[in-house]
């Protein structure tokens, strides 16, 4: 899995690609929990179309990273997701936590 | 399943990087039913579950081993077990209660079952605690050009 990430007027946004599984998890979370640490920004947006697989991992990475940013006072949406990852979000009711956009342009988080 | 058409079984030690092998694994085995994409999504997701869950919680301090065995069968039916001789599971129906998890690290989910449940036609967990569990995972495909 890679985590790219850029910075935008107030905002961090991290880029996830290819598979996220319990196994690739780990790395990704350390990842963002770093650049998390040392953002200033109040607002963090996942993309997440490049993500090629995802099981419920995904679940547990997207909601610690929602806590522990709610902690410091900072959002957390996502977009990009694409229709197998918005399913299993959906499974525990995650959109009604955050914000999620999917692969369509018009449903992308601006 | 009455007719199996074609089988196979694999065992492998309980190390997280066999997740993506074990998924890869039935998904090259499921081709021969001539799965959709979204089908093929489908089974990885849900095997990919049934051998985490092995990995983290049958084994949570050594390496065992996780036997999978696929079954391609009549009606378009593929038949998915992952078993390990692990520590088992003393509670079932809690254990596959939505966000439940015995996972103090938070970055489980407690979503592992819910998501197999919802991929799948049918999920048959069977467990001893100390002797370890077989997870049944039936996913039923469309019939397309697979047998007329």
């Amino acid at each position: 899995m890679r985590v790219e990430h850029s910075l935008g007027p107030g905002r961090l946004t991290v880029y996830l690609a290819g598979e996220l599984d319990h196994h690739s998890a780990s790395d990704a979370v350390r990842e963002m929990d770093s650049l998390i640490d040392r953002m200033e920004e109040k607002t963090v947006i996942l993309d997440m179309s490049g993500v090629t697989f995802m099981d419920s991992s995904g679940i547990a990475l997207v909601l610690g990273r929602y806590n522990i940013l709610k902690r410091r006072g900072a959002e957390l949406s996502i977009t990009g997701a694409p229709d197998f990852v918005r399913h299993i979000f959906s499974l525990c009711g995650l959109e009604r936590l955050i914000r999620i956009g999917g692969m369509a342009h018009e449903n992308a988080v601006k | 399943m009455k007719t199996r058409l074609n089988e196979m079984k694999l065992k492998f030690p309980s190390l997280s990087v066999n997740e993506g092998f074990a998924r890869g694994a039935v998904a090259a085995f499921a081709a021969q039913l001539d799965p959709t994409v979204g089908e093929l999504c489908d089974i990885k997701t849900a095997v990919s579950e049934a051998v985490t869950n092995a990995i983290v919680h049958a084994y949570p301090d050594r390496v065992g081993e996780i036997t999978l065995r696929c079954a391609a069968g009549e009606l378009h039916t593929l038949e998915i077990t992952v078993s390990d001789r692990g520590r088992g599971i003393g509670d079932i129906k809690r254990a596959r209660e939505p966000l439940f998890t015995t996972s103090t690290d938070g970055e489980r989910s407690g979503m592992g079952f819910t998501v197999m449940e919802s991929l799948c036609d049918d999920v048959r967990v069977s467990s001893a605690p100390g002797r370890g569990t077989r997870v049944r995972l039936i996913k039923k495909l469309e019939p397309r050009r697979y047998g007329g």
